[in-house]
């Protein structure tokens, strides 16, 4: 039989359904890899190789006891860090958490145990999400399977560098501003933001509460859109969970992958042509487009004259939500204390265990979204960030009203070298500048492998309206038939 | 610093008064704001509490329908406009007792707003303005442990009960109340007073000031005829009726005392002293936190369906101010007795033993006579001395059937007080029906008549007065249990007078 861990779960789902393999088989298969490479990756923070092994024995048992499998069933599954999971330590890549095992499984996990899927730990991510390289992790940076010097994308760089070195055929990743897109564009990966709404936020560690999207990660399409149907829906736990029935997205990447996108009319931001992007990744998205083309798509250029707003506006709402998210962190009730002798107060207990805890880019937000927030700032930085987040909306709307999707590169460059872009902050910002009007305005963006530039995968990015995911698997689809899967070098 | 106070007539002829009330009311609701864990008064610490009202990282609060229905109701019975749209928002500060380290709150959009309350002060209405009413959640409660005075300084270590973390708590506050002069104290209790019994009549909340579910802010300011409003204080730990009319009283004298002596008032927090009856000073407002209010991002806005709120505001009952002067009327009461009433916080339970069959006169015997004096003995609620209006109903009955006498009925009374059953079922089981079988009462009265023969010629020489002793020897013979008067008319025939 071929390596199990090179399989895609529709495949993996198919050999243990048919009994040509056990959960339990493919579940080693995938912790021996991990043990193989993880050394060299650092895509996990937490191996659970008991529970996992527990809950591929449990598949295993129900299908020798006749029952009907799901269609992810026995399929193993890595889980960024920022989701809660029951006795299995989440620490959101911050000391603040470290050793903390929540009472709890947050929805997106409940709902992955209860498909059947084989949760086999916890990935590596910026602290707290915030960040495009999981450089930020205070447990070590994660490294890009294309090239080890280089970094994964952020913050969900464990998760997506754990599909690439064929360590999980699927991830969960989170998506504030473009933590699943980005990092799956830079390591040759598909990730996909639901719409706002549509995936539950219940147990998902808040980093800016408006915007946290989680989602899923896979090798392809059809993957993706299978884990997202797995993990979506309605979920009485989260207010801003969407009641309403969530789109077909398997049927749509299945109609996808027959490559025929006629009848489909496709937008290209003009704002975003050229703007910042390296010029590999330009022609990388070009030749995409005219493969595009060829599927039948109709490509038109759309104006949205206030996304060059997003980034600004993003960093104020962001950091705002995050400064009064993570005010819980105080040491008091979970993960770290600091200074506790019995001579200090609260207060210095509080704050040592802050200073400690949290590292320098999590400070950084907390301080400006306190400033923003402050009395006799606030309309001045959050009021108008809440402005311009309208603005943004409306040109997602008046652009949708002429095309069914818009397409754009993931993110304006190929994995960069380990180091290059910790020391000023906000050309690591840049890295997030085409994936965040998609989570200003709520709705929902993919990023699918497109090609290479000097060597390194290109993603493209596939955004359409809110509670219309299934238009974006459909052409990420189409595209991958015509491009297909990128393979990384051997590890 | 009390020394040198001056006489209260004196301050209310140089300044005026301005107050202002926050009231917080604890939802009585079956689950917390947020969660669905239970909302019971007491229980071990930190046994009601769960991930979401614990403020765990990854959890996200549900807003509780029946919570936002129950302001809804307050707010219409406080005369309010109900927000079309409106949102909860993040109140950020740091304290322990607050598990998210923010309270989800309301700021700029209450629920409710722009209301009033009329309320009875010496015969005279005042209306009271409400300047809002909102909803958000309880905080836990922390306790100090190994200092003298219980308060965080010098404590050795602190505890948290969440608990009450999660409650829902609705703040009632209203607009600024000028003008009342030397009755500032009594309009500040009879307001918060009329607002329990508004409240209580909604049957949203238990309101009971002893158990915290209806606690209170006072803010009282003075300033000199003609001038601008002085700075203002906020006085808390007011944890009484009684004590939100001193509180008023204490903080006018102070304020007054300090401003005669040419001093300036500082706008602080004060904290009211139930045995003392004065204020001493907390946190200074004048460096106030910057609670750095914004929208909640993990809740949906309200936006109550207008018809809801309509079906809401039909179906309100009667203001108890309006019932109770209905009652007084088909009661027959006069003011003074109607007071009394209401002092003995009677009215509902004389409702309800009218409702249940008595009249409303022997009701309020039962309830302002026997039943009250046995509360105050034994220092209980009215409400919770252990007989219930049907069971008082019930014993005025058996007094109308003639089966019990007035000496009769008060023993029984205090067997239901005791919990030994209904009226009927004590009567029966200790044997205290009034004798009634003439049979029987003859032979004891000839009875009697043969053993005081002298006596028996007095009475038949026309000494009728007489005729006493000798119903005291039935009654004593018959172990009380005759009536009186048809044991005297009985003797009188059987001697044929």
């Amino acid at each position: 039989m071929s390596d199990l861990t090179k399989l895609s779960a529709v495949e993996i789902a198919g050999l243990v359904a048919s009994g040509q393999t056990s959960a339990v088989e493919v579940t080693q298969a995938h912790l021996d890899r991990i043990a193989a490479v993880d050394g060299r990756i650092n895509a996990f923070l937490h191996v659970d190789s008991e529970g996992a092994l527990a809950a591929a024995r449990e598949v295993d048992a129900q299908r020798a006891a006749g029952a009907q499998l799901g269609p992810l069933a026995g399929v193993p599954v890595a889980v960024k860090d920022v989701l809660t999971t029951k006795g299995v330590p989440t620490t959101v890549g911050s000391k603040i958490l470290e050793g903390w095992r929540p009472p709890y499984d947050s929805t997106i996990v409940q709902r992955l145990r209860d498909a059947g899927t084989v949760m086999l730990g916890k990935t590596n991510m910026d602290e707290f999400a915030m960040g495009s390289s999981t450089e930020y992790s205070a447990y070590g940076p994660t490294r890009n399977p294309w090239d080890t010097d280089r970094i994964p994308g952020g913050s969900g760089g464990g998760s997506a560098a754990a599909l690439a070195a064929y360590e999980a055929p699927l991830a969960i990743g989170s998506d504030t501003g473009g933590s699943i897109r980005q990092p799956g564009a830079v390591t040759g990966t598909v990730g996909a933001k639901p719409t706002y709404g549509g995936t539950s936020r219940y147990g998902l560690v808040a980093f800016s509460s408006s915007l946290d999207t989680p989602g899923p990660c896979a090798r392809t399409v059809l993957d993706a859109a299978l884990l997202h149907e797995a993990i979506g829906g309605h979920d009485p736990r989260d207010s801003t969970s969407i009641a309403a029935p969530m789109p077909d997205v398997v049927a749509a990447a299945k109609l996808g992958a027959t490559g025929d996108l006629t009848g489909v009319r496709l937008g290209i931001v003009s704002e975003f042509a050229g703007e910042g992007a390296e010029p590999g990744v330009m022609a990388a998205f070009h030749e995409a487009v005219d493969t595009l083309t060829k599927l039948g798509a109709e490509i038109v250029e759309v104006s949205c004259p206030h996304f060059k707003y997003a980034l600004p506006a993003y960093y104020l709402i962001a950091p705002s939500e995050c400064s009064s998210n993570l005010a819980r962190f105080d040491g008091v009730r979970f993960g770290l204390r600091v200074g506790d002798d019995g001579n200090r107060s609260l207060e210095e207990v509080m704050s040592l265990t802050r200073e400690a805890g949290f590292g320098p880019e999590v400070k950084r937000r907390i301080m400006i979204g306190t400033y923003a927030l402050s009395s006799g700032y606030y309309d001045a930085y959050y009021g108008q960030a809440q402005k311009v987040r309208t603005l943004i909306t409306r040109d997602f709307t008046a652009a949708f009203e002429q095309v069914d999707a818009l397409i754009s590169p993931t993110t304006p460059f190929v994995a960069f070298p380990l180091g290059a872009r910790t020391s000023d902050p906000y050309q690591m910002y840049l890295a997030d500048l085409f994936t965040i009007p998609t989570n200003l305005y709520g709705g929902p963006g993919i990023s699918v492998p497109c090609g290479l530039a000097d060597g390194l995968p290109v993603g493209l990015q596939v955004m359409a309206p809110t509670m219309a995911d299934d238009r974006m698997y459909r052409v990420a689809a189409a595209l991958e038939s015509a491009v297909g899967t990128l393979t990384p070098p051997t590890l | 610093m009390t020394t040198t106070l001056p006489a209260y007539d004196e301050v209310v002829a140089r300044f005026e008064p301005v107050i202002g009330l926050e009231t917080h009311v604890e939802l009585g609701t079956n689950t917390k704001m947020w969660c669905g864990c239970p909302t019971d008064f007491g229980g071990e610490p930190n046994t009601r509490v769960c991930p979401v009202c614990l403020g765990l990282p990854g959890s996200l609060p549900v807003a509780n329908k029946a919570a936002i229905e129950a302001t809804i109701r307050i707010g219409l019975a406080l005369n309010c406009s109900i927000a079309e749209w409106c949102r909860f928002a993040r109140k950020n500060y740091f304290y322990p007792d607050m598990p998210k380290n923010f309270q989800i709150s309301q700021y700029d959009e209450p629920l409710c707003f722009d209301g009033y309350l009329d309320v009875e002060v010496n015969g005279e209405l005042v209306r009271i303005g409400i300047e809002r009413v909102h909803l958000e959640e309880d905080t836990g409660k922390t306790l100090h442990v190994g200092g003298a005075t219980g308060r965080i300084h010098g404590a050795t270590e602190s505890l948290v009960d969440y608990n009450r973390a999660g409650i829902p708590l609705v703040e009632i506050v209203t607009k600024p109340i000028p003008g009342t002069g030397a009755l500032a104290p009594e309009v500040a209790r009879a307001y918060v007073t009329e607002l329990r019994d508004v409240i209580r009549s909604l049957g949203v909340s238990d309101v009971r000031m002893e158990e915290g579910s209806l606690r209170c802010d006072v803010n009282t300011s003075l300033n000199r005829p003609g001038e601008e409003w002085g700075t203002r204080t906020e006085t808390k730990n007011v944890n009484s009726l009684r004590s939100v009319e001193r509180a008023v009283r204490s903080e006018m004298l102070r304020q007054a005392s300090v401003l005669e002596a040419g001093g300036r008032i500082t706008q602080e927090t004060r904290h009211f002293h139930e045995d003392t009856g004065d204020t001493t000073p907390g946190r200074s407002k004048e460096t106030a936190t910057d609670y750095r209010y914004f929208p909640e991002p993990d809740l949906v806005p309200i936006a109550p369906d207008p018809a809801w709120v309509a079906e809401l505001k039909a179906a309100l009952p009667e203001l108890p101010r309006l019932h109770r002067r209905r009652l007084q009327e088909a009661w027959g009461l006069s003011d003074a007795d109607m007071q009394s009433v209401l002092n003995a916080g009677a009215v509902e339970l004389i409702e309800q033993t009218v409702a249940a069959g008595a009249s409303p006169a022997a009701a309020r015997k039962w309830w302002l006579g026997e039943l009250s004096r046995r509360a105050n003995e034994t220092g209980v609620e009215l409400a919770d001395i252990g007989a219930t209006p049907a069971q008082v109903a019930e014993l005025q009955s058996l007094v109308d059937a003639g089966k019990l006498n007035d000496k009769l009925a008060r023993t029984v009374l205090e067997g239901v007080v005791a919990g030994e059953g209904s009226p009927t079922e004590i009567m029966t089981a200790r044997g205290l029906e009034v004798v009634s079988d003439t049979g029987a009462l003859t032979a004891a009265v000839d009875e009697a008549i043969a053993a005081n023969p002298d006596i028996a010629d007095k009475i038949r020489s026309g000494k009728v007065a007489a005729a006493g002793a000798l119903v005291g020897a039935v009654m004593k013979t018959t172990r009380g249990q005759a009536d009186a008067k048809t044991v005297r008319e009985l003797i009188l025939s059987r001697l044929g007078v």
